[in-house]
């Protein structure tokens, strides 16, 4: 099993946790993993994204053109990235502020309506998990129980009494998310 | 009287202190130097440090104090000796750490690390030795170097318009929070020595006591620099160098 | 089995120093690297092995910092980005004329000048070929992954005390910047003031005991003839260590036809340039040196023959593989691909670059 994934949105979306969840429950089921930050002036408002890669052998390039998942959260990373999904990849996207809409028939594309769904839970933190959770749903390369694993490692201590609300939000995105 | 009868330890007046090596100091007779280095000397042979004691030397004239004093050193880049001392006495904090520097090292080259010692209250000793010239290189102006001051490079004398003003770095060394002590001294008379000796032996003891640091300037002569003899030299310092730079404790807490 | 967390290669750098008993830090903020020094002042070693962490007022004041560290044989260590790595060089030049163990890391951005902060390795001539004034070499290691970024640690320490001598680390934004899953290593304490005078107490400022002259340590010598046999000196230093300590690793090498060398994050990413060589019927195999200096020059050396090609393949305009073809020696075509100032290529596009060579 190899799982490259990118995914992309605005700074302050929690792009780069997401991605840090991800390789931490791919680390709690044995697998190889990277993840690769676009970093810099991006981290203050700007696009942003992460490439992580789950492996179950050793992982050469972290450095990657094509993707088989791309998880797409504002229009630039649409434009960008729709292009580089492989064919019979998947793309996942928030259609929150999309003017131009997926296009491509060789894909799979899904999508997930993570800023309402956040809005319903009262909680716009939970963005970030909501679309984790549609992820999960799709390519279940990471079980949701190490998942919760991986991110009750990712999150200090003295926020572990937020886990209940992000395993809630996985859940909500696990179930919210729509097959296109 | 037979010359076993005069060796005696009763007679003896005066002694070399046991920190000083043997070598033959290469500083020009009438430099302020190896009176300085004297004084450290004692100072740490009557305090029963010499085991305890790391030095670090500049880049100028007294880059060689390594040569003199028989202690641990480091000889520093240029300006740098703040930054050396800075790690030693935080990795050795049971040491004692100086560093011995001239005024292009301290208040030139070297004023971002000098000031930020400083700044963050490192409990080293500073010696400052200000002669207003560069001696090693050949006599060329200093920061400190008075206007009008002849040297190689101000040669018709230095012009404020031209070469800025001389610096009077130890009044801002004493503006610092993490200072404690902060004098300026000289050497050119017992009186003077005594006192620069005082000093000396207070900035090594407040370096144990978690106070900050201590910084002691002491305002030298250069007479090869200045073209003087070494009395000329000194009445030159009196009546030029201590109006611009006068002596005494800037700042004792 | 040990555990394996999850982190950046720069927090690999600062865990491995606490690790692996480093007695101080002392580093200035530097994208793309910052994460060394806040990760130390997060963890807090004072409290707990005794390290000391400070932020010096500048990258000047940082090294010289470690050159005083140093001196007093302890396990001192800077990191910093190409440009603060330009400001530390006079230092480096002393701690190598003094010959004094070190650790510098350089996560290289891209330049000339401020540049950019995405990843680079256009410091490979400054860190292997001098940087500073002098006659001097720095032992220099190439990390790949966030597991070689917390290993080469220790290793550096070990090097640098082994031949008193500077080790640079010598990483790019994408190790600094990457996550992966790194295995940790069994702590070793800091030395022991009694360790210390045991291992350091012949040339190290500890306090002259009654035992002993002082030490002096100093890289001046006036005198013409001593300063050349302490040159003569260094050199020979320096073969033993060209001699012993060479590292590399090869990839599909054996059955080769074409080669490419790459070291750093590039050669992983020739990894994949391979398999779509190979895919294609193409022969293709990796070397990736560990140490740029000393470089494995044996290895591409036994190489050479079989190739009907080489290229370097390098995130700068040029620099390794002017090493690659004073070693290739003309007995094999040595090509170039580079890409710079903090555009890091995919395998697709150096696979493009490396066909049209061998086409040619």
């Amino acid at each position: 099993m190899k799982e490259e994934i990118i995914i992309a949105g605005f700074g302050g979306q929690g792009v780069l946790f997401m991605g840090r969840i991800l390789a931490y429950g791919g680390i709690m089921q044995d697998q190889e993993v990277t993840w690769m930050p676009s970093y810099g002036p991006e981290m203050r408002g700007g696009t942003c994204n992460v490439s992580v890669i789950l492996s179950d052998n050793k992982i050469s390039s972290p450095i990657l053109s094509r993707f088989d998942t791309a998880i797409i959260l504002n229009q630039q990373s649409l434009d960008k990235f729709e292009k580089q999904v492989k064919p019979g990849g998947v793309l996942i996207y928030d259609p929150n502020g999309i003017t131009r809409h997926p296009e491509r028939k060789d894909i799979k594309v899904c999508r997930i309506a993570a800023v309402d769904e956040a809005a319903k839970l009262g909680n716009a933190k939970a963005y970030n998990m909501i679309v984790l959770g549609a992820y999960l749903k799709v390519k279940p390369v990471v079980t949701f129980e190490n998942v919760i694993k991986g991110l009750r490692k990712s999150l200090p201590e003295r926020h572990h009494h937020l886990m209940e609300m992000n395993e809630k939000a996985i859940s909500v995105g696990m179930e919210a998310v729509e097959i296109l | 009287m037979d010359i076993n009868e005069i060796i005696k330890p009763e007679n003896k007046v005066y002694g070399k202190s046991t920190v000083l090596k043997d070598a033959v100091m290469h500083y020009c007779p009438g430099c302020s130097h190896g009176t300085v280095h004297k004084i450290l000397a004692e100072v740490i042979e009557e305090m029963g440090i010499q085991d305890k004691t790391i030095g670090i030397s500049p880049v100028g004239c007294s880059v060689f104090a390594y040569n003199y004093l028989n202690i641990d050193w480091q000889q520093a880049a240029h300006g740098r000796a703040p930054a050396l001392a800075t790690a030693t006495k935080r990795l050795m904090p049971d040491k004692y750490v100086f560093t011995y520097q001239g005024d292009g090292d301290l208040a030139s080259i070297g004023t971002a690390e000098i000031m930020h010692a400083c700044n963050r209250g490192e409990n080293i000793v500073v010696i400052f030795i200000n002669n207003a010239i560069y001696g090693m290189t050949g006599g060329q102006m200093a920061p400190t170097t008075l206007l009008g001051q002849v040297t190689a490079t101000t040669p018709y004398g230095r012009d404020a318009k031209l070469d800025g003003y001389p610096l009077k770095i130890t009044e801002l060394i004493a503006q610092l929070e993490g200072t404690c002590y902060v004098t300026r001294q000289s050497v050119q008379n017992p009186g003077a020595v005594r006192k620069t000796k005082r000093a000396i032996r207070k900035a090594f003891e407040n370096s144990m006591m978690d106070k900050g640091t201590s910084f002691i300037e002491v305002v030298s002569t250069c007479n090869s620099g200045w073209k003087a003899t070494p009395v000329a030299a000194n009445k030159w310092m009196e009546e030029n160098m201590f109006p611009f730079y006068p002596l005494g404790d800037l700042k004792d807490r | 089995m040990a555990e394996k967390i999850l982190m950046k290669g720069n927090e690999a750098i600062a865990y491995a120093a606490i690790n692996c008993g480093c007695d101080g830090y002392f580093g200035y903020p530097i994208t793309p690297q910052s994460e060394v020094m806040e990760t130390l002042m997060l963890e807090k070693p004072w409290e707990t092995t005794g390290m000391v962490v400070l932020q010096a007022e500048s990258e000047i004041s940082s090294i010289n910092m470690v050159y005083g560290g140093a001196c007093c044989g302890k396990k001192v260590m800077t990191s910093s980005s190409s440009p603060g790595i330009s400001l530390m060089c006079e230092g480096l030049s002393y701690l190598a004329g003094c010959e004094l163990p070190c650790l510098v890391v350089n996560v290289m951005r891209g330049g000339p000048g401020l540049g950019t902060i995405q990843p680079s390795q256009s410091d490979y001539f400054q860190a292997t070929k001098g940087g500073g004034h002098g006659d001097y070499r720095t032992i220099v290691l190439a990390p790949a992954t966030v597991q070689d970024m917390y290993d080469y640690v220790d290793l550096s320490f070990e090097l640098a005390f082994k031949y008193r001598n500077p080790v640079m680390i010598l990483g790019d934004g994408v190790v600094g910047q990457m996550m992966e899953k790194v295995e940790l290593r069994p702590a070793k304490p800091r030395r022991t003031d009694e360790e210390l005078r045991e291992l350091c107490d012949s040339w190290a400022t500890l306090g002259k005991p009654a035992s002993r002259p002082g030490n002096i340590i100093t890289s001046l010598a006036l005198d013409a003839d001593i300063m050349e046999r302490h040159n003569i000196h260094l050199q020979n230093k320096y073969a033993t260590i060209e001699a012993n300590e060479a590292r590399y690793e090869t990839y599909m090498t054996k059955d080769a036809d074409h080669l490419i060398v790459a070291f750093g994050c590039m050669s992983r990413i020739c990894e994949n340039v391979v398999e779509l060589a190979r895919q294609d019927g193409i022969k293709l195999g990796v070397l990736r040196p560990i140490t740029l200096y000393p470089y494995p020059e044996k290895a591409l050396d036994a190489l050479v023959p079989q190739m009907k090609s080489i290229m370097s393949v390098e995130l700068n305009s040029g620099q390794m593989v002017e090493d690659v073809r004073r070693i290739a020696s003309g007995r094999a075509p040595v090509h170039f691909y580079g890409r710079q100032g903090g555009a890091v290529p995919s395998p697709e596009e150096i696979y493009e670059a490396f066909v049209k060579t061998i086409k040619k």
